[in-house]
C-alpha cells in the first residue's frame, strides 16, 4: 500500500518541521512557522468531518462552523474550571470533552435537519447557523459577546507532565488529535454506516429499499461528524485561549465548504489537501497581498467548473494511466502548458494587484512592490502587460487545453484497453 | 396463507383513481406476473405495495400481516424486495460494495459504526458468492455506473434478492434488453429467485407464458382478469383488451 507510506511520511514530516526552522542561535523555534502548522491541523480537522457530510453522505451543510465553535466555547469554559482546580481532567482530553459538545448539539439540530436532504436540508442547516451566530452575540453569559471568552491553557493537569507554556508542544498536542480524529474519521468509512452514507448519497430510495432508513443513517453520519468538528474547536481554542462567535460563523463554515470542495471530497484524504493549501494561501499569501481571498474565490469558481473532482480527484484520474506505465507520454503536453499557465496567472495577479492598490493601497500613500519592482499605478504600461499577459495566455492555453485534451482522451480509451 | 394480498386497494392522485379496487392473493412460491397495456397501473401497483407511495384505501398484507401503512425500509425488512423500472443501484460505489451494502440490514449490522467491514468474514463471502452468481465476479471493483446496461440490471435483480427476502417484486427486468440479454436475465431470475414468492410486472408476452404460474391482467386500474397462463389466453375480455394484436 503506497498512500500508508505517504501517510506516514506526512506525520513524519509534520513533526520534523518545526525542526528544520529551529533557531540555534537564539534557541526559539518559528512561531510563525507553529501557528501555520497549528491552524493546518485544526482545518484538517474541519475539512475532513465536513467531508463526511458533502462527500460521503452527499448532505450540503451550510452550518459546519456551529459545531466547531462550539467546541472551541466548551473548550474554554472547561479550561477555566480546571485551571481553578474544580475540574480533574488533564489537558490532552480536553478536545475530547469539547468533541462531546459538538457531539450534543449536532444530535440536536442533526433530528432537525436531517430529517430532509437536498436544497430542504441545506436551508435548514443555513437557518442553524445563523441563529447560532446571532445566539452567540446574545447570550453573553456563555459566548461572550463580540468579544469572546478567553482562559489561559496552563491548567498545571497533564498525563505527560507537559505546561502548554510553548506554542511546540500545543503543536503536538495538535498533531496528536488530528492523527487520532483522521484515523478515526477513516476507519468509520470502513464500517458499515460509512458504506451505507454512500449508498444514501448515491440513491437513497435504493437504500430504503435494502431496508435502511436514509433519515437515520444521515442523522447518525450528522452527529459524528460534528463530535469531530468540536475536537477541532476543541484545539482552536487551547491554541488561542480566546474563542469568538467567529469560530461557529457562517465565513468558517464556507471555508469548511470550500477546504473540502478545493481538495476534493471524492478522496478520504482530498480535504486534508484542502485544508494544508487554503491554510497555506491563508497565512502566507495574506502577507503579500491583500487580494488573497480573491485568489481563493477564483480558484474555487475554477474548480468547480473545470476539476469537480477537486485536486485529489486530478490525482486520482491520473491512477490508470499510471498503472499502465504511460505517465510518461503526459510530460510534453503537461510541459507546454505551463508558459500559458503562467501567462494567465501572473496577468490575473497583476491585474487584480494593480486594481487593488489603486483604491486601497494609494489611499495609504504606500508604493507597490510586484514580481521585486517597485510600481507606478497610474502608468498605462503596468496596465498594459498585465492585460496582455492575461488575454494572450488565456488564449494561448485554450488552444493548448484543447490538445492536452485529446491526448488525455487518447490515452485514457488506450490504457481501458 | 398468501405470501401477498390486496384487498381493494384504490389509489388516488389528486382526482384521478389510479388503481380501481384491486384484489390479489399471491401464494407463496408462485410466480406471478402482471400484465396490461401502458398506464394501467402496473407500476403505480408495485409502489403501493412496496410502501413507495401510501395506498387511499384498502388493505395490503404480506404473509398475513398489514404493511399498507409502514414506510419502505420497514416492509423490507419484513422480507419484501423489489427492483425498479429504471435501474435504481448505488452508481459511484463499486459493484461489490452494492451487493455487501445490499446484505447489511439482513444480518443484522443495523447502523454499525464500530464493526469493521473488512473483517466480516461471513459476509465478504455471502457477496463474492452473490458476485458469482451474478457472473458479474470480473467487474468486482468497477463503479456500478460504469457497467453495461444488462450488468446493471443484473446487479440490481441481485441486490433486490441479496438480503433474502421471501417475496421479490421485479418491475420490467428485461426491458430494453436484446434477445440474448433477455433469455440470460431470464435464466439468472428463475435461478436466484427459486423458492420466492416472484411477482413480476412485464411486457415481454414471450416472457410471460414462459415464467408464470398465474398471470393478472390490469386494465385502467382494474384486475380484469386472473389466471393460468391457458386461462388467460382463452379469456375473451383479455384478448379483446390487451392480447387481441397478439393474437393475430
Amino acid at each position: 500500500m503506497k498512500s500508508r507510506w505517504l501517510i506516514l511520511v506526512l506525520i513524519v514530516l509534520a513533526i520534523a518541521l518545526p525542526w528544520f526552522f529551529y533557531d540555534w542561535g537564539h534557541h526559539r523555534h518559528a512561531g510563525f512557522l507553529l501557528s501555520m502548522l497549528s491552524q493546518m491541523g485544526m482545518m484538517v480537522i474541519l475539512a475532513l468531518s465536513y467531508n463526511m457530510l458533502l462527500g460521503q453522505a452527499g448532505l450540503f451543510s451550510l452550518c459546519h462552523a456551529t459545531f466547531f465553535g462550539i467546541g472551541g466555547y466548551a473548550a474554554i469554559h472547561l479550561l477555566n474550571a480546571a485551571g481553578t482546580g474544580d475540574l480533574p481532567f488533564p489537558m490532552e482530553v480536553m478536545p475530547l470533552l469539547a468533541g462531546l459538545a459538538g457531539l450534543a448539539l449536532a444530535i440536536l439540530f442533526g433530528a432537525m435537519a436531517t430529517k430532509q436532504r437536498a436544497t430542504a436540508f441545506a436551508m435548514i442547516t443555513l437557518g442553524i447557523g445563523e441563529l447560532m451566530a446571532t445566539a452567540a452575540l446574545m447570550f453573553h453569559h456563555f459566548f461572550g459577546g463580540e468579544g469572546g471568552v478567553t482562559t489561559n491553557r496552563m491548567i498545571e493537569n497533564s498525563l505527560f507532565g507537559l505546561t502548554y507554556s510553548s506554542g511546540l508542544q500545543v503543536y503536538y498536542l495538535i498533531l496528536a488529535w488530528t492523527t487520532l480524529a483522521a484515523v478515526l474519521m477513516y476507519y468509520l468509512t470502513l464500517t458499515p454506516l460509512g458504506r451505507m452514507a454512500n449508498a444514501t448519497r448515491d440513491n437513497f430510495e435504493r437504500a430504503q429499499f435494502i431496508g435502511y432508513d436514509p433519515r437515520i443513517v444521515r442523522f447518525l453520519q450528522f452527529a459524528l461528524s460534528g463530535f469531530f468538528a468540536g475536537i477541532g474547536g476543541g484545539l482552536y481554542a487551547i491554541t488561542y485561549e480566546i474563542v469568538t462567535f467567529d469560530a461557529l460563523a457562517a465565513p468558517l463554515s464556507a471555508n469548511a465548504l470550500l477546504m473540502a470542495y478545493i481538495g476534493g471530497t471524492t478522496v478520504f484524504g482530498g480535504p486534508i489537501l484542502g485544508a494544508i493549501l487554503i491554510t497555506l494561501l491563508q497565512s502566507g499569501v495574506s502577507l503579500l497581498s491583500n487580494s488573497w481571498l480573491v485568489y481563493v474565490g477564483v480558484m474555487f469558481i475554477a474548480m468547480v467548473i473545470f476539476a469537480p473532482t477537486g485536486l485529489a480527484g486530478i490525482v486520482k484520474a491520473h491512477g490508470p494511466i499510471k498503472h499502465a506505465g504511460r505517465m510518461g507520454s503526459l510530460l510534453v503536453p503537461y510541459l507546454r502548458l505551463v508558459i500559458p499557465s503562467l501567462g494567465l496567472l501572473l496577468g490575473f495577479i497583476g491585474l487584480v494587484e494593480l486594481m487593488s492598490f489603486l483604491t486601497i493601497g494609494a489611499a495609504q500613500g504606500k508604493k507597490l512592490v510586484l514580481f521585486g519592482g517597485s510600481i507606478d499605478v497610474n502608468a498605462t504600461l503596468p496596465w498594459a502587460i498585465s492585460l496582455g499577459s492575461f488575454l494572450l495566455g488565456g488564449l494561448w492555453l485554450r488552444f493548448e487545453a484543447a490538445g492536452f485534451h485529446r491526448v488525455w482522451e487518447n490515452l485514457s480509451a488506450e490504457v481501458r484497453r | 396463507m398468501t405470501a401477498l394480498s390486496l384487498r381493494d386497494v384504490r389509489k388516488n392522485f389528486g382526482a384521478t383513481e389510479i388503481i380501481r379496487g384491486v384484489t390479489l392473493d399471491i401464494a407463496p412460491g408462485e410466480r406471478h406476473c402482471i400484465i396490461g397495456p401502458n398506464g394501467a397501473g402496473k407500476t403505480t401497483c408495485f409502489n403501493l405495495i412496496s410502501g413507495r407511495f401510501p395506498i387511499t384505501s384498502g388493505e395490503i398484507l404480506l404473509n398475513g400481516e398489514r404493511i399498507d401503512t409502514m414506510p419502505p425500509h420497514k416492509i423490507n425488512r419484513m422480507g419484501l424486495s423489489r427492483s425498479f423500472q429504471i435501474t435504481s443501484i448505488f452508481q459511484r460505489m463499486s459493484v461489490f460494495e452494492n451487493l455487501r451494502c445490499a446484505l447489511l440490514w439482513s444480518r443484522s449490522y443495523r447502523y454499525s459504526f464500530w464493526s469493521p467491514l473488512w473483517r466480516q468474514k461471513a459476509l465478504n463471502e455471502a457477496a463474492e458468492v452473490l458476485l458469482e452468481d451474478l457472473n458479474l465476479t470480473a467487474r468486482r471493483d468497477i463503479l456500478a455506473g460504469l457497467l453495461s446496461y444488462a450488468e446493471q440490471r443484473a446487479l440490481e435483480i441481485g441486490m433486490t434478492i441479496a438480503g433474502g427476502a421471501s417475496v421479490v417484486l421485479l418491475d420490467e427486468p428485461t426491458a430494453g434488453m436484446s434477445n440474448t440479454e433477455t433469455d440470460y436475465a431470464m435464466a439468472l431470475i428463475r435461478r436466484v429467485t427459486h423458492g420466492k414468492t416472484l411477482l413480476m410486472v412485464e411486457h415481454d408476452m414471450k416472457v410471460v407464458f414462459d415464467l408464470a404460474d398465474t398471470i393478472t391482467v390490469l386494465v385502467y386500474g382494474q384486475v380484469i382478469a386472473s389466471g393460468s397462463p391457458v386461462d388467460v389466453r382463452a379469456n375473451r375480455a383479455v384478448q379483446e383488451a390487451y392480447l387481441g394484436a397478439l393474437e393475430e
